[in-house]
């Protein structure tokens, strides 16, 4: 574990890349198994261990420390895992000569009544970095600024592999990745994924910048608001497993067990995942109706009722053992067209290409689009093969033009980590009929590092009331906040929430009792 | 007892003395001021008179411009003090920089010690803090949670000379406030046998000669704006926090980044200052000391100026004793801690 929260340390204080990658390439080639893949899994947020969650923490602090004196202490540091590394009293004796396997083998055996005793005899165990090593490993949020794909290139330098190839390996092979340090080290073939339904990275998007793209060159289809999906079947005749993988790699099959029940074919689709509502005729519902059902470890039949998914298909990226990634986009989908039949229609349907003439027709197009579902339009390259990540020119993404309205701060609560020393989130509201202030969304991001200061210093300064890390403002300044849609929400006061909301400007010049009104907003609600 | 709300008051800008119209620490002009220490946020200038320790009116004369030689204003060395409308005023080691000092206050029977900033461990650069039994003890509480355990000074410089011993052709820039904590970390290296020159940012330069007047011995210092950028190489180099990541910080080699303070315990603290060597080094308590503090002291009743009062005053619930929170304001003076 010293090595490892040593690590940590370095990378937490490294700001250049080059210099987070030698750090990492010389942990890996210098620490044994399994030690190095159950660290890299933790640095790549790779690990789950359901057990152990912050509020195992929490409970467990309670009986070492002042409930309050946590709670204050949490509020501060902003993070839970630091706080408990620095709170838990040194143990006498401790020894620090904990091993990173030992300590995931005893938090992968913890069972929601012993976890609490079994975190505790590690820490006990621990120096202050180890414990915050040990903590982050349990609980995840690293925030060390190492991506899976930062990981995945240092493992391809440290062993001198080609990274596309680790970066294919990687989701096949689960941690401590024994065959992938094996092969890296020349001492066992490349692992055969022929009968693994594995993940793929997908194929992503640049915001479009370009005045203008001819259409002869791109082709154009609705971007809909769902979630990505990329559902894999494998093995010959239809005797392998169906996954679902959300963007970032992660498996989301468990809770939609209805399309992995009606994807029997062998092959990979990339799509969007998305929840039919009955108010569009059975057409794709707003994403507010998707998030009844995202995060769900159990899926009542009720919710499979009243929130049906489907899946609107973008891609076709291998079938019947066949690797289509390396082909043009336009001959994928001439393969796709072909294939989505062969799906059941009650769950997959093809996502239709904009037939525009020209980039004028495609601009009025999106302009006119009203469908609550449709986020904007895409733009595929046409000779593009599916590579993964964002390359410059293939894909283009380009979202409708936000809504925007003028609300009024009303409370600022303190940011997690870098920010924990800033006022950075912020609730805003706008006006009733009665004149009352409700709340209608809350936001944390659009602004700039110098506007941050400036809204920080904005709230201390006009602080009426506080209430732990939140402080009631004096409510006069007016936020233009941008959003991508608004919905009616019985949760909340005022009848709506939004999706997405972000402060776009900060209206100095605007007094606060000219801000919008709820009916305005209501207006623009889909 | 208790008749002390009646003679003191605490008011955002400061604390008034009644019956003497002495303000401590006023963040405003007033006519007449009792200072605990230089820092920009107990010392200001436009007072009438000011009442301080020899070498705080020294820094204020320096720092404000105040006269120090002007007979309305008045020095006392430690131990010693003046009397006023019946109260009597005296001033005592704080521990926390040059001439940082205590003010006891006695009047009616009643004793109330107001600390300004202090600290309890050892620092060549100052007189250690003294314990002055009082009534009412108003402390700070900068560090007032308990996630803040200052490591032992010594380690910590340690880590600092392991830093320039590991990369010879890179120099390692210190962020340190310009008053105490710079002279403070330069002393401790020449404690530690480090007797090679360091060099400081012209911003420390009248500073650290008013601590060496005032028998500080720092060693020999150097301009960074006198110095090759190659002779660096290898050395110490101390700097204003505000001047860490600065187009300053270009003259030197390749400059590793550390700063020392307080704050540096919380990782993303120290991340979001783009630290790459954080150093727990402050002149302020951490939470052992200010509960120890209070325990040492035994007063009647601790009030708690600035910082996480919350923290403090819940300690105080716990062991039962009485404390209220006295909210002044603009006490944030972040960069010092």
């Amino acid at each position: 574990m010293k090595r490892f929260a040593a690590l940590i340390d370095r990378l937490i204080y490294t700001r250049s890349r080059n210099s987070k990658l030698a750090l990492i390439v010389d942990y890996l080639k210098h620490t044994p198994d399994p030690d190095r893949g159950w660290a890299i899994a933790a640095l790549t947020e790779s690990l789950d261990f359901p057990a152990v969650k912050a509020g195992t923490v929490r409970t467990l602090l309670a009986t070492r420390v002042d409930e309050d004196l946590f709670r204050l202490s949490r509020h501060f540091v902003g993070d839970t895992a630091e706080t408990a590394a620095l709170l838990w009293p040194d143990a006498a004796g401790a020894k620090d000569d904990l091993s990173v396997s030992q300590a995931v083998d005893a938090l992968a055996s913890a069972t929601r009544s012993d976890a609490p005793a079994i975190v505790a005899s590690l820490l006990d165990r621990l120096d202050a970095d180890g414990r915050y090593a040990l903590l982050k490993l349990a609980l995840g949020g690293m925030r060390v600024g190492v991506s899976a794909r930062l990981a995945k290139q240092a493992f391809a330098l440290a062993f001198d592999v080609p990274v596309d190839d680790v970066e294919e390996l990687w989701h096949a092979i689960p941690p401590p990745y024994a065959p992938l340090f094996a092969w890296g080290e020349g001492r066992a073939e490349r692992p055969d994924l022929a009968d693994v339904a594995f993940f793929r990275p997908f194929m992503l998007a640049h915001p479009l910048e370009e005045e203008s793209i001819d259409l002869a060159d791109y082709a154009a289809e609705w971007k809909w608001d769902g979630i990505r999906v990329q559902i894999v079947r494998s093995g010959k005749g239809g005797g392998g497993e169906t996954r679902i993988y959300s963007r970032g790699g992660e498996e989301i099959s468990g809770a939609f067990p209805e399309l992995v029940t009606a994807f029997d074919q062998d092959a990979v689709i990339d799509g969007e995942l998305l929840v039919r509502g009955d108010a569009q005729g059975g057409e794709a519902a707003s994403f507010n109706a998707l998030q009844q059902r995202l995060g769900r470890k159990v899926v009542s039949r009720k919710m499979l009722a009243d929130y049906p998914a489907f899946v609107r298909v973008y891609d076709l990226l291998g079938v019947d053992g066949e690797d289509l990634r390396g082909l043009p986009w336009s001959e994928r989908r001439a393969r796709l067209e072909a294939f989505v039949p062969r799906l059941a229609d009650s769950h997959f349907d093809l996502s239709q290409l904009i037939d525009a003439t020209d980039f004028d027709d495609l601009t009025e197009r999106r302009a006119g689009a009203r469908d609550a579902a449709i986020e904007g339009v895409m733009l595929k390259r046409r000779d593009a093969p599916y590579v993964a990540g964002r390359r410059a020119g293939l894909w283009y993404k380009w979202k409708r033009d936000p809504l925007t309205a003028d609300c009024v701060m009303m409370y600022a609560q303190r940011g997690n980590g870098r920010r924990a020393s800033f006022y950075s989130d912020y609730t805003f509201g706008c006006w009733s009929e009665t004149g009352e202030l409700l709340p209608v969304g809350k936001a944390y991001s659009g602004f700039t590092d110098e506007e941050l200061k400036w809204l920080d210093k904005f709230v201390r300064d006009n602080t009426l009331n506080r209430f732990g890390p939140v402080r009631e403002v004096e409510k006069s300044l007016v936020l233009e906040v941008a959003f991508d849609s608004i919905h009616a929400s019985k949760r909340h006061k005022s009848g709506l929430a939004m999706r997405f909301p972000r402060i776009s400007r900060i209206r100095r010049d605007k007094p606060a009792e000219e801000a919008d009104r709820i009916a305005t907003l209501l207006a623009m609600a889909t | 007892m208790a008749k002390a709300r009646t003679w003191i008051e605490p008011h955002p800008s400061g604390i008034y003395v009644k019956p003497a119209d002495v303000w401590i620490d006023p963040s405003r002009p007033v006519e007449r001021a009792a200072v605990t220490h230089g820092h920009a946020d107990h010392a200001r200038s436009g007072h009438g008179s000011v009442f301080a320790t020899p070498e705080t009116l020294a820094i204020m004369a320096l720092r404000y411009g105040v006269d120090a030689e002007a007979s309305h204003n008045a020095a006392f060395p430690y131990g010693e003090g003046f009397e006023r409308g019946g109260v009597r005023f005296s001033f005592h080691p704080a521990g926390h920089v040059l001439g940082s000092a205590q003010i006891l206050m006695e009047y009616a029977g009643e004793r109330i010690v107001v600390t300004g900033d202090y600290k309890r461990r050892a620092d060549p650069t100052c007189a250690r803090f003294a314990v002055v039994p009082c009534d009412i003890f108003v402390t700070e509480a900068t560090f007032g949670l308990p996630v803040f355990r200052h490591p032992p000074t010594e380690g910590e410089i340690a880590k600092l000379i392991g830093a320039v011993r590991a990369e010879p052709q890179r120099s390692v820039l210190v962020g340190a406030y310009a008053l105490g904590k710079a002279q403070r970390v330069i002393a401790e290296l020449r404690e530690a046998g480090w007797d090679a020159p360091i060099y400081i940012h012209g911003a420390l330069e009248k500073m650290c000669n008013l601590y060496a007047v005032h028998g500080i011995d720092l060693g020999e210092l150097r301009l960074v704006s006198e110095t090759d950028k190659a002779e660096m190489a290898g050395q110490i180099v101390l700097a204003p926090p505000s001047a860490l990541n600065d187009r300053w910080s270009r003259r030197l080699p390749d400059p590793v980044t550390a700063m020392a303070s307080g704050w540096m315990r919380v990782r993303q603290r120290a991340r979001q200052r783009m630290v790459e060597l954080p150093l727990v080094i402050s002149d302020h308590a951490d939470w052992d000391e200010l509960t120890a503090t209070i325990i040492d002291v035994n007063p009647k009743e601790t009030w708690i100026t600035h910082g996480s009062e919350d923290g403090l005053l819940r300690w105080c619930e716990l062991h039962q004793r009485k404390a209220r929170a006295l909210h002044l304001v603009g006490r944030d003076l972040e960069e010092e801690s």
